[in-house]
Formats: C-alpha cells, structure tokens, sequence
C-alpha cells in the first residue's frame, strides 16, 4: 500500500543547524494497516508524516502509494489520497469560513473546483448526518465559523475533512496532543471508528505509550530518524508500557530513553 | 452655517470619488483580508488602468471596451506579482514593489504612445469629446444631465460589482481562495494549489484596482503617473473603516460593501479636515495617521483586555487566599 523506501531528509544541510530528520528510513504498510507510531522527541514521527504528505521534499529514497511513485509530487496533489489531522488544532480548517464551507472544502479533495456553489443545498443534509456522528451538537451548528470552535471541536471537524472523501491512507499527527484529556480520549475513540468504518490504512503518531498500544494493529518506534521497534500481530496485543520499555531502551541503547517516552507512560 | 453650506456643497464630490475608490477598496480587501497578502503592486495599477483607459479611448476604442481592457490591464500586472511571488521565491510585499516601479516606466510610456518623446507624464481626456462613462462634471447635476451623473451610474455598477464577488467568493474556486487566505497549510491538505489561488487573487484585487483606475481617471478627465500614489494607504483605511462600522471583521458580504461605506466616510472626513484649513499637500500625512490609528486600535484593546483579565485574575486569587486564611 504505502512503501517508503531508503528514504532521508536532512534540514539546514551544509550548516550549523544541520539536522538529520530522516536517515534512510524504510517502511511497508499493508491495506487496512493501524499502525501507531513512537519515539522521543526529534525521532523523526512528524518529518515522517510531513515526507509522506509532501510538505517538503526528501533527499534521498522514494515514496509511493498503491505502486504509484509519488515522490516528486506536489503537496496539494497527493491531498487526493491523504488525509491529515495536525497536532496543532488551528491547522486544521479555515476559522474565517463556516463548518459547512470547510466540509465542503474537504468534500472537493481530488476534484476540479468549478465555479458551482461552494456548498451545495443536497450535500447539507450528508454533512448533518456526519456532524450528528461526532456526538458534538456541531450538526446544529453548521453556519458557525470554525474559529469560534473549542480544540476538541476542532480536532473532530478535521477528522472528519480527513475522512469525508476515503483517503487511501490517513495521517494523524499527534492529533490528542494538544487537548485536555477527557477531549483527547473522546477524539481518539471517534478516530477509532471513523478507522475502523473506512478500513482506513492509518499512520497514528502519538507521543502517549498506552494509546500507542491500546490502539491499531501495528506498532513502530523511532528513534534517530531510523525505525527501531516494528511490532504487529499477536505480539502487539500482548504489549504493556513496561515491556515495550525494556524493549525500548534494547533497541536503543539504554541512554536513549529520554524524557519525553517517559513522561508519555 | 457657511461651514455647514460648503460642506453640503461637497458632498456629490465626496460621493463620486467615495464610490470610485470604493471599487478600489474592494481589490485592497481581496489581498489584505481574503488572501492575507499586502500587495502593494495596487499603487502602479491604478494609474496603468487609468492610463490604457485613455489612451485607448483617444485612439477611437468604445470607451467601455477601454476601461474592459483597463481592468484587463490590472490582471495583467496582478498576474506579473504573482509569478513574481510564487514562481520567482520573491516575498509577496517585495513582489509588489518590484512591479510597482516597473509600472511606473510603463504607465510613462502607455500614455507617450504616438508622441514624438514617446513618454508623457499625464494624458488628458475630455469629456465634450468623447463620450465617457462617467465625469466629475455632471456630480451636482441632478436635473438635465442626471443619467450622466457619476454617483447615479456608480451605485448600481457598485452593486453589480458586489454581487459577482460575493457570488464568486461563494463558489468552489472561490472558497479556494479563501481557505487559501485563511490556512494554507489546511487548504494545501485539502488538496488546494495555494500558488494558483494566490496568483488569482493578485489578479482579481488588480484587476479592480485596474477598473477603479479607468474610472477613476475618466472622472477627473485625465490620466497621470502620479494618480496612484498612496493608492494602497487610501484602499486600507477604506477596509479598516468599513470593517468598523459594519463589524465586518471576517465577514465576506459585509466586508467587500465595507469597503464602498469605508471610502465614502473616508473622502467624507478628507472634506472635512479641508475645510477646516489642513492644505491638500498635508492630505497624505493626514492618511497614513489615520491609518496607523485605526491599525493600532485594535491592538491596543487587545492588550487592555488581556490586562483586564489578567487584573481580575490576580483579583481573584488574592480574595481565594484571603477566604483559605
């Protein structure tokens, strides 16, 4: 499904602040695949996400979905088969344009946009019924601007424009971060469904070792850019914070077990 | 009284320009606050479209397929920025300055065309004869000449004008271009090509400020180099304006007929301030004040809410401490 193959990233290179995000980091998803993804700070997760949307260019490797190469396609391009949730919940819709504008937006990834209305009159009733799913009361709502929107409600809108037009791969980007933890849960159970539901073939950074666990069907750990932990199956289900510890610092030498992991258990 | 008698005397003036610019203000919101782009090429675009709007009506053209080609014009140097920002890696406000200048040379050479020096710093149009859209003449003549009054043909042009934007702005490609101004990060996982929508938005706000520019230089008969000189300033305390008496901060169809309400208020204060006493060459001084002020007042009531709540919270916590003792 999704093959990332050899593929490096260094920031600022040729300077001071020359940072190696990316070092020949190869991965193989599979369709259907949940895979949530950890690691310390400056591991790589996001540069990751951030290669496979396209944000920026990689340096060396190559990236493709279901065959296609599409590693040298533009960011906007690739939005026709990746969706996105971002760890910052500003990021996510347009806060000057309404709920129903931006699922409108989010109704047209992969399309032509044409001079027809922006929001039609028979998609309003499909979005209601999407709303109502996310149990927010947002179906009641659907002429408010995003931006008057709480966090939660925020994250759960994108989740959604992530998922209204099925991408074949979805990409969430320490989406609970930022969010109070009874909003985080919520959010990572309406995740879960919307997964579930669409069989979405799923990357999930967390920087949280129990959802890491708890959640998917497949779990990778990086560390310096490189993957160093890649559990599935049977052997995911048995996993505990403690044993994927010790495993950790196995895989990664002992002093590499930073604070961030930690304070993430 | 005579106060009073000059002031109602000015009026139709204040109404005839207030609406030109007002089309003008409207090309200022799509890049300012639709786009969030500070285009600053809109200063050499005024003059460009007042210049092809001239030139082309002495060389026989039909004067509204001139002040077409004048809006055409604006697209055109709307269309320069742009590749100039999105192509060429040149920051958006520096992309503006650079086709600014260059318009400045061009504007000398549209209205040279044909001369023997073959540049000309102003290009003169009468209205006895041609026959133009509009003209400062006919402003007060409300009687005879009343389908010629500039304020009676502008109100409905005007109306026709917000109608397309807000249509527009209303449909999918527009709502690119929204979502483009307020969150390109989003509006690029939605699949938006956000250089596209911003090269079209620079060509739209232009190609207003190309319009407002024929209009404008029909109005007052002539054409020159110097006509969009603080275009920019004046656009932005039109929109700021408008935002405020309409509080039509982030509000598509309240914004764009702010900025006609704006530039009406905004000739209407430079009356004023005229009549009592302040010389035209301080006009300019007198603009980037106002600006700069009504800039500044928000940002000032943001700090004092912030110290308000801040206070309150301190408040609080001292009367909590007081209640635990």
């Amino acid at each position: 499904m999704l093959e990332l193959n050899n593929i490096s990233k260094t920031f600022n290179p040729g300077t001071v602040n020359a940072k190696t995000a990316l070092s020949g980091l190869s991965l193989t998803l599979n369709d259907g695949d949940f895979v949530t993804v950890i690691g310390g700070n400056g591991a790589g997760k996001s540069t990751m996400l951030n290669a496979i949307a396209g944000v920026f260019e990689i340096d060396g490797g190559s990236i493709s979905i279901d065959g296609e190469d599409i590693t040298r396609k533009s960011e906007h391009k690739r939005a026709s088969m990746i969706g996105r949730v971002f760890q910052d919940p500003m990021m996510g819709t347009a806060p000057t344009m309404t709920i129903e504008e931006n699922l409108a937006l989010a109704a047209r990834r992969g399309r032509r946009r044409t001079l027809a209305w922006g929001v039609r009159r028979s998609e309003r009733a499909s979005f209601r019924d999407s709303l109502a799913r996310l149990g927010l009361g947002l179906e009641d709502r659907m002429t408010t601007r995003a931006g008057l929107l709480s966090g939660g409600q925020r994250q759960a809108l994108t989740l959604l424009m992530a998922s209204l037009v099925k991408p074949k791969l979805l990409l969430l980007d320490e989406h609970t971060a930022a969010l109070d933890p009874g909003t985080a849960a919520k959010v990572l159970e309406l995740s879960d469904e919307i997964v579930g539901e669409g069989r979405l073939t799923t990357l999930m950074v967390t920087h949280n070792m129990r959802d890491a666990i708890e959640h998917g069907n497949r779990l990778i750990m990086m560390n310096e850019g490189e993957i160093v932990l890649d559990i599935s199956g049977e052997e995911k289900k048995r996993l505990t914070v403690d044993s994927l510890l010790a495993r950790f610092s196995r895989a990664a030498g002992e002093d590499m077990l930073c604070d961030r992991v930690l304070i993430g258990a | 009284m005579e106060f009073l008698q000059s002031m109602l005397n000015s009026l139709p003036g204040v109404l005839g320009q207030g609406l030109i610019w007002g089309l003008m203000a409207m090309g200022v919101y799509i890049t300012y606050r639709i786009l969030d782009v500070a285009d600053l090429t809109v200063d050499g675009t005024l003059g460009f479209g007042g210049a092809v709007c001239v030139l082309l009506t002495l060389n026989g053209v039909n004067v509204w397929l001139a002040t077409l080609f004048a809006m055409l014009a604006g697209m055109l140097a709307g269309l320069v920025t742009g590749l100039f920002h999105t192509k060429c890696g040149i920051p958006a406000i520096l992309a503006g300055i650079l086709t600014q200048l260059a318009l400045y040379s061009i504007n000398l050479r549209v209205m040279g065309w044909g001369t023997t020096a073959g540049t000309q710093a102003t290009l003169a149009i009468s209205v006895d004869k041609y026959d133009l859209i509009l003209s400062s003449r006919y402003v007060r003549d409300f009687g005879e000449h009343f389908w010629q009054n500039p304020i009676i043909i502008m109100i409905p042009m005007t109306a026709l004008v917000v109608a397309v934007l807000w249509w527009y702005f209303k449909t999918e490609h527009g709502s690119a271009l929204r979502a483009t101004g307020a969150n390109r990060s989003m509006a690029r996982a939605q699949g938006i090509n956000t250089s596209a929508a911003t090269v079209v938005g620079l060509m739209l706000s232009n190609g207003m400020v190309g319009l407002a520019g024929g209009l404008l230089a029909q109005y007052q008969g002539s054409s020159s180099v110097d006509m969009g000189r603080g275009a920019i300033v004046i656009g932005l305390a039109a929109v700021i304006i408008g935002e405020v008496l309409l509080r039509g901060h982030g509000k598509l169809l309240a914004g764009i007929i702010g900025c006609t309400v704006g530039s009406i208020i905004y000739y209407l204060v430079l009356q004023i301030v005229l009549r009592l006493g302040l010389g035209t060459n301080d006009l300019k001084l007198f603009t980037a004040l106002i600006v700069a002020l009504f800039l500044a007042i928000p940002y000032w009531k943001g700090k004092a809410a912030s110290a308000r709540r801040h206070s309150a919270a301190g408040q609080k916590s001292k009367e909590d401490n007081h209640a635990r003792a």
